[in-house]
């Protein structure tokens, strides 16, 4: 196993668990038990069922003709769209919810940037009963105005980061100082494959089964499990990871990841990671990061507020050193083209996050028989007043 | 023999004091360490800021947002600091986080630690074990002392390991919190206080966190050999500048000596 993680939390060079003494015990005790746990029948059973029932998997895995026909190659989109909540982001919710119930928690805890891991979080909270408190960044609540609306109405508390640059990271940070603050009766639903260990296999493992339904439904549709392309965008990295699991050691699947140029790579306003970050750590996590020379992460930038995350997942950062996946950057604009493509060619308005994987269709060339497989990972609704601006619609 | 195993030799309950480097002003690094060693305190931690600051309290966010903003870097705090032994004779212990020392490089860290007189590194954010297996032959190379700290949760057993493996002492933070000033510590601090102290561990402990004034230093110090005060001495700081900093410290020790 070359690109899971080991026994110590590593993947290659990255990940581990650098955090402060005082949030040693509470990831200790997720450590010593998120496998037992969430490798139990009872926790199966119940997982299974809600992502069934309430989150309506298995999503479909959808052969987009029209597309096809235009790149002249065989186009797949996984609708993580349609899961309940607009986005994958509820497949992890809804296995730490189950998580923190076993572990005896009653109080929850997020972060949350554009505000989409915020809802989700907020939507098993109310499944469940419990406590919700959602740290966002200042600066992102009055640019996300229905999704702080989403989480209340779903009885969620939203506390606003006012440190740092107010936004993802900065959320991130409280949410950390609030489990520092109280280590007993909290869990913390982390968003991405993003944070110490055991976090990013955590997340990556309830994630897992985006392509755990693709390899039986290629079955079905192509007579053999495996695509010979997965693409997805890449911000912390979950809906990429959910992709890519369980074709990680499968090399006769190229992986490519798609992050987010911005205004383009030099501009200094971009979120591609995998081009301007160096090793460090970040959230407890040695990964490759944006930050300057001296060592402070710097602030990305993306039209699209879902990966401007200034660093990227373990795994990911794994899969690029080890020259495992092919790393794609895309600007702003063919992000903004795609919504707009995919939206008239397919009757799918994407998320700005989403329409990013897509450009990779104008960047590399694939073959008439190869097996493509996009994540569609969310939905484009929480992004129509960008898309209204940027249109002028 | 290191300055901060020459500062807990005797009995006297030591003091502590934690400020941010480059903060108020970017120039006031040795001006403040200057001050603190007249007014006797014992020892210091010299912040080096950072942006993500994740087990701060509000008031050293701020100082490390500010500090960066005057402009302090790790390179510039070395600069300002390349002649310090010439003036300043106690223990000197430089506390921040690890990716700036990544990015500076962990061995020439050491090493310029070591040529300016560092006597030890506090790393919140570089934990026991990693520091074990990757970091310790290097450490000691260069003369540096790496302390821990400890918390209400931590097991006995971790703080016996913790208790192996560091040197200089034991950093006890008061409760399960972020820094921060408070205004008195209750039973269950006072209780962990005596339970620690009662361990017998060979690594002097001393108390951080919520310390603020008279009352908390004598509470934190009674089975402690000593207590580190940030956010509170940050805050007198901005507000009542250099020159009255022996005020400060005067108040904290009144109703010792």
């Amino acid at each position: 196993m070359k690109y899971q993680v080991d026994e110590r939390g590593f993947y290659g060079d990255f990940g581990g668990a650098y955090i402060p003494e005082m949030l040693y015990p509470n990831l200790e005790e997720l450590r010593e038990n998120y496998l037992r746990i969430s490798e139990s029948e009872s926790f199966q059973k119940e997982f299974q069922s809600l992502l069934k029932d309430y989150v309506g998997r298995p999503t479909p895995l959808y052969f987009a003709e029209r597309l096809s026909e235009k790149y002249n190659t065989k186009i797949y989109l996984k609708r993580e769209d349609l899961c309940h909540t607009g986005a994958h982001k509820i497949n992890n919710t809804i296995g730490q919810i189950l998580m923190a119930q076993r572990l005896g928690k009653n109080r929850i805890i997020a972060e949350t940037g554009a505000g989409q891991h915020g809802v989700a979080t907020a939507t098993v909270c109310a499944l469940m009963g419990m406590e919700c408190i959602v740290y966002m960044g200042a600066l992102d609540i009055r640019r996300q105005a229905p999704n702080v609306a989403r989480m209340k109405m779903l009885g969620a508390e939203v506390r606003a980061a006012q440190s740092g640059s107010k936004t993802l990271k900065d959320a991130t940070n409280e949410a950390i100082r609030d489990w520092i603050n109280n280590p007993e009766d909290t869990h913390y639903i982390i968003g991405s494959v993003v944070g110490p260990h055991p976090y990013p296999d955590m997340v990556a493992r309830f994630q897992s089964v985006i392509s755990a339904e693709t390899k039986s439904q290629l079955m079905e549709k192509e007579g053999r499990d495996y695509p010979d392309h997965v693409i997805a965008c890449v911000g912390g990295g979950s809906n990429a990871a959910g992709l890519y699991y369980h074709f990680l050691e499968d090399l006769r699947v190229n992986i490519i990841a798609v992050e987010a140029a911005g205004k383009g790579i030099d501009s200094g306003e971009s979120a591609a990671t995998s081009a301007l970050g160096r090793e460090g750590i970040i959230h407890g996590s040695k990964t490759l990061l944006m930050q300057t020379p001296d060592g402070q992460i710097t602030e990305p930038y993306s039209i699209s507020a879902g990966l401007d995350y200034p660093g990227v997942g373990p795994m990911h950062a794994h899969l690029f050193r080890s020259q495992r996946a092919e790393f794609l950057s895309i600007p702003d604009q063919e992000a903004m083209d795609w919504g707009l493509t995919l939206s008239q060619m397919e009757g799918i308005i994407p998320a700005i996050e989403t329409a990013h994987a897509f450009a990779a269709l104008d960047v590399r060339k694939f073959a008439p028989e190869e097996v493509i497989v996009f994540n569609c990972s969310g939905r484009g609704d929480k992004d129509l007043e960008t898309y209204i601006d940027y249109f002028k619609l | 023999m290191n300055r901060i195993d020459q500062a807990f030799q005797g009995d006297q309950k030591l003091l502590s004091i934690y400020f941010s480097a480059g903060h108020p002003e970017l120039e006031d690094t040795v001006p403040i360490l200057r001050a603190l060693q007249d007014c006797g305190v014992d020892m210091v931690e010299i912040g080096l800021p950072f942006s993500d600051p994740l087990a701060d309290g509000p008031t050293i966010q701020q100082s490390s947002t500010r500090a960066l903003a005057n402009g302090m870097t790790t390179e510039k705090l070395f600069q300002q600091l390349e002649n310090i032994r010439e003036e300043i004779h106690i223990p000197l212990i430089l506390m921040g986080y690890f990716n700036p020392m990544m990015q500076y490089g962990v061995e020439r860290f050491c090493q310029k630690c070591q040529a300016i007189g560092i006597d030890g590194l506090i790393i919140p954010d570089l934990p026991v074990n990693l520091y074990h297996e990757e970091y310790k032959t290097l450490f000691d190379q260069y003369n540096l002392y790496n302390m821990f700290l400890i918390t209400p949760q931590t097991s006995e057993e971790r703080i016996r390991y913790i208790d192996r493996v560091s040197s200089g002492f034991i950093y006890m933070v008061s409760s399960a919190s972020v820094t921060g000033a408070q205004q008195n510590f209750g039973d269950a601090q006072g209780d962990y206080f005596k339970r620690i102290g009662s361990m017998q561990l060979q690594t002097p402990q001393v108390v951080g966190f919520g310390i603020s004034n008279a009352e908390t230093y004598r509470a934190a110090t009674q089975h402690s050999r000593g207590a580190i005060i940030g956010s509170a001495f940050i805050k007198f700081l901005e507000k009542n500048g250099i020159a009255a900093i022996a005020d400060f410290i005067l108040s904290i020790r009144k109703t010792i000596d």
